[in-house]
């Protein structure tokens, strides 16, 4: 067995909404290893985004325990949140979620804009990131001078500058045709190899397919957890 | 230090990214600005121009009223009792000896005519240490001497107004004969022009003679020995207070005023002019600086709306910079810096208007007026002020964003 990296028990999130609860997850137990790459899937209202928000430490359960990397982080403050999303989480999105007016090195150095290295630091190491997805000769494009998979490409390169722990990526090849959108599962696929977990939510069954374990939940439950 | 140059960099590339719409925002701080510095300056000017038209009164002078009357519950102004005396004015320069000169003035309006021409004005019958007191220089010709008062002599000193109203630019008037309500008088001097007193009169419409001739000759035989103004100088500066309770308690002494009754005469120091005229300079410069201020509240409102719109178009854009990392206080930093970029920097522009509208002013006015530092760095201040009270609503709502609902936003 690997060194788990993310630990959930009896994770709960209960939604107020109009008088009523909303229960979008009912109690989900997983443990997720180093380097793994998994796909969480399932219809829509099954729960897997706010699975994934909890993840990645954009929301915090109502009830049960998450740990990263060995850490209780279920009830962390919103500064701490951050702060540990900061360094230890990137986001991959469907929509890219690139900053328009900002060039693609900028946009790769954002995250490092808040955890103030120097300036040429900040570079070199964005530079490195743009290298590990071959777009640093794009570097200083704009987000509407690239097309949609070299843009995919910046956004992975700005997920991977802080050296992540994991990647959560949301319907990453959502926005692409297939043949861009396989060139970006390839990426995503060879980023475990450096040990970096990651986690692809998708109800697409090609993506699905490309990864060793997928998650199936249903009505904020695991249907089903399957390898191979 | 790093840090904030990042922060203003990325604060100035988001005003950038919409110039028009941060000029005119802008606008609203340049011109509160710019109106807070020429009310104050302006202010300072007219209240400076206004202390020196007091010195030009005299130096060190103090002015003593006679009294006024009191009929049946109804009192006439100063001067309307008449009090004072000849005799009073030669008892102070005697008895105070805070005091160095004194002459006393007893006026009335005067029909004046030169050849063909004619002027109405106001005639005083004085001594020659008027000039002295008044520190009064002649441009030609001389004051009143004393063998002239001995034997009421007709001769007259003209003011500078009078003078031009009475004859042509280059004519010789020293030496003219001139009619003073038709008694024939000689000009014999010529004042310097001495401008306009505090209250805006004009002090060269005057003509002075001999109070011996005023007295026979213009005014009959009403009141011998009866004036209407004592003016004395102090020794010094510093003695001004002591010679007005000098001269104070010689009067009530020599008018036999009981203690605890009331005065039938009132002595004013120049101080006393320079104090009330300071006051009402100072009440107005705050009524208009308040005026200015109020615009500057208005610019900064502006600056608050457009915040508020720029929040909820970059609402994405917040989202992912929460993504990232950005705390709370990071985004709040954001923001915050783009309004205060923009007042501070509205602030600069403004305080560059508003010297330019006071040098303007100054020019029209031919008032000195004084750009202080103290203005420019409170006009600053008060920008960066506006800045921090109009953008912290603005950045807090953006800080306190949902970053998942947020990222969601389209």
């Amino acid at each position: 067995m690997g060194i788990p990296v993310i630990r959930f028990t009896g994770i709960k999130k209960i939604y107020p909404m109009e008088g009523e609860t909303v229960e979008a997850l009912r109690g989900v137990d997983i443990v997720i290893n180093k380097g793994e790459s998994i796909a969480i899937m399932g219809p829509s209202g099954s729960g897997k985004s706010t699975m994934m928000h909890i993840a990645g430490l954009l929301d915090t359960p109502t009830g049960g325990v998450y740990e990263l990397e060995g850490k209780d982080v279920s009830s962390l403050t919103r500064d701490k949140r951050a702060l540990m999303r900061n360094q230890r989480i990137g986001f991959v999105f469907q929509g890219f979620n690139l900053l328009a007016r900002c060039s693609a090195l900028e946009n790769v150095e954002l995250p490092m804009l808040y955890r103030r290295p120097g300036v040429p630091e900040r570079r070199k190491r964005a530079m490195q990131s743009l290298g590990l997805v071959e777009m640093e000769n794009r570097a200083f494009h704009l987000p509407r001078q690239l097309s949609g998979g070299q843009q995919q490409r910046v956004a992975i390169a700005r997920a991977l500058v802080n050296d992540p722990a994991l990647i959560l990526a949301d319907e990453p090849t959502g926005n692409l045709d297939t043949r861009t959108g396989r060139g970006i599962m390839d990426l995503l696929g060879s980023l475990h190899e450096k040990g970096i977990t990651v986690i692809i939510v998708t109800h697409d069954p090609e993506v699905g397919r490309s990864v060793r374990r997928r998650i199936i939940l249903r009505d904020g439950l695991i249907e089903r957890d399957e390898v191979g | 230090m790093e840090m904030l140059l990042t922060v203003i960099r990325l604060a100035v590339r988001g005003l950038l990214a919409y110039k028009a719409r941060s000029l005119l925002t802008m606008l609203g701080i340049i011109i509160g600005i710019g109106a807070v510095i020429v009310m104050i300056s302006v202010g300072r000017g007219a209240n400076d121009s206004i202390q020196q038209q007091i010195n030009n009164l005299g130096a060190n002078m103090l002015i003593v009223y006679s009294g006024s009357t009191k009929k049946g519950g109804v009192r006439g102004g100063y001067g309307s009792k008449p009090t004072l005396s000849v005799k009073d004015a030669e008892a102070i320069l005697r008895e105070c000896p805070a005091v160095l000169e004194v002459a006393h003035v007893t006026s009335q309006n005067a029909q004046l005519v030169a050849g063909e021409k004619n002027w109405s004005t106001s005639v005083s019958g004085t001594i020659p240490s008027y000039s002295l007191v008044r520190d009064w220089p002649l441009k030609t010709g001389e004051f009143i001497a004393e063998h002239h008062v001995r034997s009421a002599s007709s001769v007259a000193v003209l003011g500078h107004s009078v003078a031009e109203n009475l004859f042509e630019p280059g004519e010789m008037a020293v030496g003219q004969k001139i009619r003073i309500n038709n008694m024939p008088f000689r000009v014999i001097g010529l004042l310097a022009a001495k401008g306009s007193d505090p209250r805006g009169r004009d002090q060269d419409d005057v003509v002075f003679v001999p109070y011996t001739a005023f007295s026979r000759k213009l005014r009959g035989s009403r009141l011998p020995g009866v004036v209407h103004v004592i003016c004395l100088s102090a020794q010094t500066k510093l003695l001004v207070s002591e010679a007005k309770r000098e001269v104070e308690e010689l009067l009530r002494q020599r008018h036999r005023i009981k203690p605890g009754a009331e005065d039938d005469f009132t002595v004013r120091t120049l101080d006393e002019f320079a104090a009330m005229a300071d006051k009402t300079m100072g009440i107005m410069t705050i009524l208009l600086t308040s005026v200015a201020a109020v615009s500057l509240i208005v610019g900064g409102i502006g600056i608050m709306n457009i915040m508020l719109v720029s929040v909820t178009e970059r609402t994405r854009e917040i989202g992912i910079r929460m993504a990232v990392g950005a705390r709370e206080g990071d985004v709040l930093i954001q923001f915050m810096a783009e309004a205060v970029t923009m007042s501070v920097v509205g602030g600069i522009f403004g305080t560059f208007l508003g010297i330019g509208a006071s040098s303007l002013i100054g020019i029209v006015t031919g008032w000195m007026i004084p750009i202080h530092v103290d203005a420019i760095l409170l006009a600053t201040l008060f920008s960066a002020a506006v800045g921090v009270f109009f953008g912290f609503y603005p950045a807090r709502k953006a800080s306190r964003m949902d970053p998942i609902e947020a990222l969601r936003y389209e």
